[in-house]
Order: C-alpha cells, then sequence, then structure tokens
C-alpha cells in the first residue's frame, strides 16, 4: 500500500475516495466466505513443500506464512452509506537465508507447486543479492515449537455480525451528532482478521486467528456567516477486540475531569453517547477562545498521550531505527547505543514504559510473531532511564542479546515481514490520583484529550502535537474550552517535565490502526495504554491564521 | 501475464459483462509486476518480486450495487464472481448519490510507457543498489536507498460500451547518505516513466555532496526566513503542493469546509488567492509526467487549469456532485503540473542575500483545515545562504505554515523537475515560518 493511499484511509472524510481499491491489494467477498475455517493439515503439508524446496535449492533457514487477512469496513456520511468493503486476501510468503542473505517470495497459488516455485524464487533473490550482502545474517536462536495455535480472546467475531447492524449503529451515531447541531459526521467501522499459519525450518507450525476492530467519527460544525468550522474526533480506540467492543458497559466509562462534561471509555465503547457530545464540543469550539501562547502545565488524557507515547518512545526504541535500517525512509533515532550508554534520564523517575506483546485487548497482542517467536512483555524505560530497545531474531545479535522480543510483523502474505513496535504502554502512577485531583494541583494549564495533528523530526527529538478538544485549568479547575492549541517539545525534556500519573483505576489503552514503516510501506496495529498524566511547563502555540 | 494487451483484456471483460442479469454492470482489469530493492548500512536488506492481476466487477439494481474480485480468468470464476457481486448489491442499501453508468468516452494518449522500464530485471536492481553502496563506501559514507519499478495495465469495460485502457511504467528511487559519525546527512530523490534516464550514480553523489556539507550544521534562531525550497521540500505523498492541489474539492467548498469556502456561503472560485506567477494544472500528456488518462469510473481526465496566474481557476467535481451543480465532472488522479521559471537552482541562491536553502521537508501534517497550515520538519540538508553563497550547514528546524500564505509570499520559480510523477519548479519564498530547533541529523 502506498503511503499515499494509508493516509487516505486516516482520514476519515477522504477515505472513501480510495475505495474501493484499499483491501490491502486483496480481494472483495461474501462475508459468509470470510468464516470458512482453516485446514491446518493442509495447512501443514503446503508449508513443508515451502520449507523443502527452498532446503534443497540451498536455504539455511527458511519460514512460510500463510495467511487469509480478511477486513471490512463500513464508511457512512450523515444518513447515508458511502460505501462497504469486504476484502479478502489469500496467498503465502516465503522468506529464505541463503548464502547469509535474506530472500522473499509470495504467491497467490496457494499449492504445493506453487509454494515451492516462491521458495525457489526466494533463494535465488538471496543468492543474487549475497553479492553486495557486507554483513550476512545471524538469527538468534529459537526452538521449535511444534503445532500450536492462538487466537485473540474475543466475545463476538464481529464478521459474523450482519452488515445491517453495523450500518445502523453508525447511523444512529450519525443522527445524535446531527440531532446535537451538527452540520457534517462521517463514521466508518474498520475490522480486520488475520488468520495466519506460520511454519520454520526451527519446527514450528503455528496457527494464528488475530481480530481488531475500530470504530471512529468525525464530527464538523459550520459557522457559515464567519466562514469557520471545526470538527471533533471519536474518543475510541482501536482494539484487539470483537464487535463485544461496540456494545457499552457502565463499569467501562470514566468521567473526564469535572467541568469538562467528557467521558472516556475502556474496553468498551459507547458511540452513541460519544457522538452527541461530539456535536455539543465541536459547536463550543467554533467560539471558544483562542489560546495564548506560552508555557502552561498539560495535563494529558490517555486518548492523547498515547500517540506521544507512540511517536516520541514507541519509535525512538525500535532497533532497526536506532541501527539506521530506516535511515532512508522513517529516520533513525536519538536514543543510540552510545546515547543509551550514557545513563541520560530519557523521563523523570516517575516515568515507567514497558513492552508488551500479550496485553488483552491491545492491539498488538499475538501469542506468536511472524517469524515463530513465542511474545512477551519487557521494560523499555524503568525509573526514567533507557533500558532496553524492541528487536527481532536478526538484530538481537547486534546487541548482544541471544532472543527476539517477538516484534516481528507483515502486514499481509505478500510483503516481508520485519521489526514492529509492540505495544508500548506508561505504567499507572503507585499513589492513588484521581484526574480531578491532579487538575487541582495545576495553576495554569490545558488538559488535552483525543487526537489531533501529529509530527515528529526523524530522529525523535522534536515534535509538535495537538488534539480533539481543549479546556483550560485556571487555579485548580476547568474553566471552559479553548482552541488553537499545539504544543511544541524534546522528547527528553517533555518527558522529564512529567510531574504525576493517575493511578490504574484511570489506565486506558489508545490505539494507532494504521502505523506505517518501511519501503515498501507498511501498516500495522499497535496499542498505548496510560493513565491520565501532568506535564510541566510545556511550550504551547497558537495556530491560527488568516488566508 | 501480468501484462495484458489491450484485445485480450477487453475479450476478457467482454465475457464477463456477458455473464451479468443486473441493470448496469462495469468490470476493471488492473495489474501488472513489481519489484524492489532495499538497502541500509551499505548492505542490501531485502529484495522482492511480485507479478498480479486482479478483476473487480461491480453491478447496479437500480441505485443498489455491490462489488466483488478475483484474479483468476477461467469461465467458472469469472461466472461466480459476477454472482457474487449481484449476490451483495440485492442485499445492499440504496445509493442516493447513484450515477448511471457513463457511456463510449474518447480519451487522450499519454505517452506512459517505457520498454526500458518493462524489461528491468533483478540483476539492474542489483546492480543499481550496488553502485549506490560503492560509491558510499569509497567515501566513508553510510548509503539506505530503495528502487521499486513497475509495469502496469488498466482496463474498464461497462454495460453502457465504454472501453478503456492505458499501460504505464515508473520508477522510483531515494537515497539517504549519512556520515559515519552521524552528523551529516543527505538525501536524493527521482521518478521516471523511462528507465534509462535513471543513473543511481548521479543521484547518489547528489546525497553524498549534501550529506558530507552538512556537517558542523550551526543554529540558528527560529523565525520569519526567506527559504529556497527544493522540489522534495514542495512534493512528497505528504508535500505542501500536494496537500494544496488536493484541497480544490468542490463539495468540500461548497459544504463550508475547505479554505475555499466563502464566508457566508458560496466558494472562492475565480478569487486570486496566490501569486500571478503561480499557475497549477492538471495535464496527463505531459511529456515529462505523464499520468492516467482516465479515472476508475472511465471519466477522462483532460487537461485543466487548477490554479491560473493565482487565481483559484477550476474545482474537482464528483459525477455526483457535478450534476447537481449543473456543472461537468472533473477527472482527476492525483498528478499535476506547476509551471516553473527559467532560472536555475543555483540562480535562486546567487540572487538570495540571506536565507536558507532546504532540501527536504518530512513529517508534515495538517494542524488547521481552515487556512491550510500544516507542520513538519526540515531534513537531509539545511543550509544558510548569504550574500548569494550557501554559507554553512544549519539545524534543522520545525515550520508551521500554510501552502496558501506561502504561495502569497513567492519571491521566485526555478526551472520545473519532475517528482512523484508531478512537475514542480524550486520555490523562493519569504517570511516562511520556522517555529523552533530540532536535534535530529
Amino acid at each position: 500500500m502506498k503511503r499515499r493511499d494509508f493516509v487516505g484511509l486516516t482520514g476519515l472524510a477522504a477515505g472513501a475516495l480510495f475505495l474501493p481499491g484499499l483491501s490491502f491489494g486483496g480481494t472483495e467477498v461474501d462475508v459468509a466466505e470470510l468464516l470458512r475455517p482453516a485446514d491446518a493439515a493442509l495447512n501443514k503439508r503446503l508449508a513443508d513443500a515451502a520449507l523443502n524446496a527452498a532446503k534443497a535449492a540451498g536455504a539455511t533457514y527458511a519460514d512460510v506464512r500463510i495467511g487469509r487477512y480478511l477486513n471490512q469496513s463500513v464508511f457512512t456520511r450523515e444518513k447515508q452509506v458511502q460505501n462497504i468493503v469486504n476484502g479478502e486476501s489469500f496467498g503465502a510468503g516465503v522468506r529464505v537465508i541463503a548464502n547469509g542473505t535474506w530472500g522473499f517470495a509470495a504467491t497467490n497459488q496457494v499449492t504445493e507447486a506453487g509454494l515451492a516455485k516462491a521458495a525457489q524464487t526466494a533463494v535465488q533473490i538471496a543468492k543474487a543479492n549475497a553479492k553486495v550482502q557486507k554483513e550476512p545474517v545471524k538469527l538468534a536462536p529459537q526452538q521449535g515449537y511444534g503445532e500450536v495455535s492462538w487466537k485473540t480472546p474475543i466475545q463476538q467475531n464481529a464478521f459474523e455480525v450482519p452488515v445491517k447492524e453495523k450500518v445502523e449503529l453508525l447511523l444512529a451515531a450519525n443522527a445524535k451528532a446531527l440531532n446535537g447541531g451538527a452540520n457534517f459526521v462521517n463514521s466508518a467501522l474498520f475490522q480486520v482478521n488475520e488468520q495466519k499459519y506460520f511454519a520454520s525450518t526451527d519446527g514450528s507450525y503455528i496457527d494464528q486467528d488475530v481480530h481488531r476492530i475500530w470504530p471512529t467519527f468525525g464530527v464538523t460544525a459550520i459557522d457559515r456567516a464567519s466562514g469557520k468550522f471545526r470538527t471533533r474526533e471519536a474518543l475510541s480506540a482501536p482494539m484487539g477486540l470483537g464487535y463485544e467492543y461496540l456494545v457499552p458497559k457502565a463499569a467501562d466509562k470514566i468521567a473526564g475531569p469535572n467541568g469538562s462534561g467528557l467521558i472516556g471509555y475502556k474496553n468498551s465503547y459507547d458511540i452513541l453517547e460519544d457522538a452527541e457530545l461530539a456535536a455539543q464540543q465541536a459547536k463550543a469550539k467554533l467560539t471558544a477562545t483562542s489560546v495564548t501562547p506560552g508555557k502552561y502545565d498539560l495535563v494529558l488524557d490517555p486518548n492523547h498521550l498515547g500517540l506521544t507515547i507512540h511517536e516520541s518512545i514507541g519509535h525512538a526504541t525500535e532497533l532497526d531505527r536506532v541501527l539506521g535500517y530506516e535511515a532512508n525512509y522513517a529516520g533513525t533515532s536519538f536514543a543510540t547505543l552510545e546515547w543509551k550508554k550514557q545513563n541520560k534520564p530519557y523521563g523523570s523517575k516517575i516515568v515507567n514504559i514497558v513492552a508488551d506483546k500479550t496485553q488483552p485487548g491491545s492491539l498488538g497482542a499475538v501469542g506468536y510473531d511472524d517469524e515463530g517467536v513465542k511474545t512477551g512483555q519487557w521494560d523499555i524505560i524503568r525509573d526514567g532511564q533507557l533500558v532496553d530497545y524492541q528487536k527481532i531474531r536478526d538484530q538481537a545479535a547486534i546487541v548482544g542479546q541471544d532472543h527476539s522480543d517477538g516484534c516481528c510483523y507483515a502486514q499481509s502474505w505478500q510483503d516481508v515481514q520485519f521489526q514492529r513496535m509492540a505495544n508500548i504502554s506508561l505504567k499507572p502512577g503507585a499513589q492513588k490520583m484521581s484526574v480531578d485531583d491532579m487538575i487541582r494541583g495545576v495553576d495554569k494549564g490545558i488538559y488535552i484529550a483525543g487526537r489531533g495533528s501529529f509530527s515528529i523530526d526523524q530522529q525523535r527529538y522534536n515534535f509538535q502535537f495537538g488534539g480533539t478538544v481543549f479546556y483550560a485549568i485556571e487555579k485548580g479547575k476547568i474553566t471552559g474550552q479553548i482552541e488553537d492549541v499545539a504544543y511544541q517539545a524534546n522528547t527528553q525534556e517533555f518527558w522529564n517535565s512529567c510531574a504525576a500519573i493517575c493511578d490504574q483505576s484511570d489506565y486506558r489503552l489508545f490505539g494507532s490502526f494504521f502505523d506505517g514503516k518501511g519501503q515498501p510501506s507498511q501498516v500495522s496495529a499497535v496499542s498505548h495504554g496510560s493513565a491520565t498524566t501532568r506535564f510541566n511547563g510545556v511550550n504551547v502555540i497558537n495556530t491560527a491564521r488568516k488566508v | 501475464m501480468p501484462i495484458i494487451p489491450k484485445d485480450e483484456a477487453q475479450a476478457i471483460l467482454k465475457k464477463v459483462l456477458s455473464f451479468s442479469t443486473a441493470d448496469e454492470a462495469e468490470a476493471n482489469l488492473y495489474g501488472g509486476t513489481r519489484g524492489n530493492v532495499r538497502y541500509a548500512r551499505n548492505t542490501v536488506t531485502t529484495a522482492g518480486g511480485t507479478d498480479n492481476v486482479s478483476l473487480a466487477v461491480q453491478v447496479w439494481f437500480g441505485k443498489r450495487s455491490g462489488v466483488a474480485t478475483c484474479n483468476q480468468f477461467d469461465d467458472a470464476t469469472l461466472r461466480r464472481c459476477v454472482q457474487r457481486a449481484e449476490e451483495i448489491a440485492k442485499l445492499a442499501p440504496e445509493d442516493p448519490e447513484y450515477m448511471p453508468r457513463l457511456g463510449p468516452q474518447q480519451y487522450l494518449t499519454a505517452p506512459s510507457y517505457a520498454a526500458s522500464t518493462a524489461g528491468i530485471t533483478p540483476d539492474f536492481r542489483a546492480q543499481a543498489a550496488g553502485d549506490s553502496i560503492a560509491l558510499c563506501a569509497a567515501k566513508q559514507l553510510t548509503a539506505a536507498g530503495f528502487l521499486e519499478d513497475g509495469t502496469r495495465f488498466e482496463a474498464i469495460r461497462n454495460s453502457k460500451g465504454l472501453e478503456a485502457y492505458q499501460q504505464s511504467t515508473n520508477l522510483d528511487f531515494s537515497v539517504t547518505v549519512r556520515t559515519p559519525d552521524g552528523t551529516g546527512s543527505g538525501y536524493a530523490v527521482a521518478d521516471f516513466t523511462d528507465a534509462s534516464k535513471f543513473d543511481a550514480k548521479v543521484l547518489t553523489q547528489r546525497a553524498a555532496t549534501k550529506a558530507s556539507s552538512s556537517v558542523g550544521a550551526k543554529a540558528i534562531e527560529p523565525g520569519k526566513y526567506t527559504v529556497i525550497l527544493e522540489p522534495a521540500a514542495l512534493v512528497s505523498d505528504e508535500g505542501l503542493i500536494n496537500r494544496l492541489v488536493y484541497a480544490f474539492d468542490a463539495r468540500e467548498a461548497d459544504e463550508g469546509r475547505s479554505f475555499l469556502s466563502k464566508k457566508g456561503g458560496g466558494t472562492r472560485k475565480g478569487e486570486k488567492l496566490f501569486d500571478a506567477r503561480v499557475s497549477i494544472s492538471i495535464d496527463p500528456t505531459n511529456a515529462l509526467a505523464p499520468s492516467g488518462t482516465f479515472d476508475n469510473e472511465g471519466l477522462p481526465v483532460r487537461k485543466l487549469p487548477i490554479i491560473e496566474k493565482g487565481v483559484a481557476k477550476n474545482l474537482y467535481y464528483s459525477r455526483f456532485w457535478a450534476q447537481k451543480n449543473k456543472t461537468e465532472p472533473t477527472g482527476f488522479t492525483g498528478n499535476f503540473i506547476m509551471e516553473g521559471g527559467t532560472q536555475s537552482l543555483e540562480d535562486l541562491i546567487k540572487s538570495t542575500q540571506k536565507g536558507i536553502l532546504v532540501t527536504r521537508l518530512w513529517y508534515i501534517r495538517d494542524v488547521d483545515p481552515q487556512t491550510l497550515l500544516v507542520t513538519g520538519l526540515t531534513r537531509d540538508g539545511t543550509f544558510y545562504i548569504e550574500n548569494g553563497k550557501i554559507k554553512h550547514p544549519i539545524k534543522n528546524m520545525r515550520f508551521n505554515e500554510s501552502p496558501v500564505i506561502m504561495l502569497n509570499n513567492l519571491e521566485a520559480v526555478g526551472r520545473a523537475q519532475r517528482l512523484g510523477g508531478n512537475l514542480v519548479p524550486p520555490l523562493k519564498i519569504r517570511d516562511f515560518t520556522f517555529t523552533s530547533l530540532s536535534d535530529a541529523i
């Protein structure tokens, strides 16, 4: 997928323009066909055909991924459906090491002959590239697991829910927004199911069934007289859950700070309630006071902070970036191996960041990664200090580690797997603290919720973030909505200004459904958990202009 | 197999349409072959190739439609594909924005195919990567690059007699060269229809020179500066000019949610919104940057001015929105031609008393759609200019700027060159707004 398409997908208003060609190069099929179970015995026979062919052609290692990647996206605006896409992409990718060099080939001819041919092509490519290879691949040792399986622990498979029900829910949310005074509303529901069969010459045969879902919307209010328009995005999070995420439960709702009227959501989402609130807040944005630039204490809601964690810690601690493999596109990182040795503080003492590929409900949760490594969790930042990176098998030896962290992923069978971000989360505070407790201590601040503009440099030093809704805090109280807010900071200064973190009861997941990296660019989905967090003395700019 | 010739493609599509019992049907057959090589740390990291052809069938019963696709072309599969589309259509809600299929159309001819590119082999790619790496290794520099090439065809046919067919080729190359200590970085990027014009060494040399000369960057105070933006600072998948060009959607402007919406209603079409030297148009036949001559419904893409001498000349209309507003729809596939001047980049530098040369802008994101205000950062070669000469490298900076404001602050326009399938000149802009420093190199 071209980055352009990826950008289109993430922009709701533009999303439908790219349809129907966005289904990961896959085919569009009847939902009933998507639920056909895979045949493990057949997959094993096919996988062995690929592995044997690779070895016969001279590969010292090979893995094969036979995958059915299903996605369904429903797009609506106001009172109508814009598009419904059912996508299936079925095929296999074979990756080999020959002459110390990686080779990869993919095919949609999922037969023993088709897979054997792909394996031979992969070996041929590896041998051709070995001529310009300077660093022979060294894989961290990995035990074979035999025949094992894993499934996202969902309660209701979203693909089994009739499309009609989903359309009705989105249109009901649109109606709530329109009745609440919105001029326009675009809503969408993205669902993904990856049915992946992995096998390798290490002796693993891993069958996995992975589910993800993301309901979202943008509610726009317009003042025709002044020509002003403002949009409030949904406060949902993409999740590694089934359709149960769309069945709201009272226990999953967290009231926002006093005076904001906001509601945050944990493991289920009330789209109707949020759409109604969004309309009120979008209208209020039209007349909200424009922020006075300067230094403010920021109180950041988990649904906002997740993206800041993603950009300034998640990407900065990916070992492929640190080592220079992404220099031509996504960039490198300030957090180099040398920087780590200097023991400079990444953040204040209360900043503890954990990488976790197992967290229930998260987008990154799988049993095994796309190179057959069992997943786990590990610390990235402990007491403000960088202690580790995110790694895969061919990187571990470079940093003297004897095992992979299980961070390997490919967006489909036809893309080669590479290192992708694990769920990267900020641990909640140990002391009991609610968001109101936190705000009470702020003299001059801004409370920010939701997704907005985000930009960061290629080494993850300088960033600028907006949000979807902003509230002024004066002398310990929320005093009303404000607008035109963006904060600029340096990653290390920002995390060192982290002054307080709410407790576990406020902890929620944020998610990035279409995180892009690599050439050709691939998307992956990842969650970031946190509780509401305070940062002191951050530089805020005013973004209003006249054209 | 990946490139299906015109007659053969239309024969497949004709057969597909004959299987449909729907009121209307349309079929797209598209695909081709793609290959790539990627390298970093002066070594090849990944390489791959894919061949694929897909068929998409869309059918309508009244205002209800359904789509299905397949990638096998025996009669049984084709019949199943059409049946599936028909089953989905019968269950679909009515589309209030339904438009009937287009009848036969006349298309322009674009020079979008080159046999040299279609003939690229894995050895060609490995050679390019090897040349790029060798050049850098000899200078004790480190290269990371990516080459991707593709040969593609697209064919459309519908039940109203529309027939369309086009073949295209492309080669995209980019390279980032860094000094081993990480204190210098340079970038070069180019794309071609005809691979015989591609020279990995020339492009790598350009990036290498920038890497070496960007060592020892000094910090300057953020603020408003005269800048010379090279094409890679103007055009990319997220580029400033791309964003401006994509923002000319008539519907969004009419609905009041565009920088082209007028206070009190209506649009700013016809108003002079930019410097008179700004002209941007669509032209799929441009010899240097040819592009698609029809969109995915078979609507012809014609020559059309978007901005003419600073005036917002035309907005894009979908078929539905055009009918509603009693005007003609606009075929648009995303490529554009920005008119250039006669000056070289060196001429632009020579005529600058004090300013900044920007190689590339990065991580550009919307800040306020109301004004098209965006933010992003300089990257891979930023230099201070004094008295017509490059004085020294400077540290990277974040900007907050709107392309609308920027194209009003135009000082000079250089010679247009191809980038990302578009034509764009380097531009000299006054009062470009930098808001903070970055330590990134």
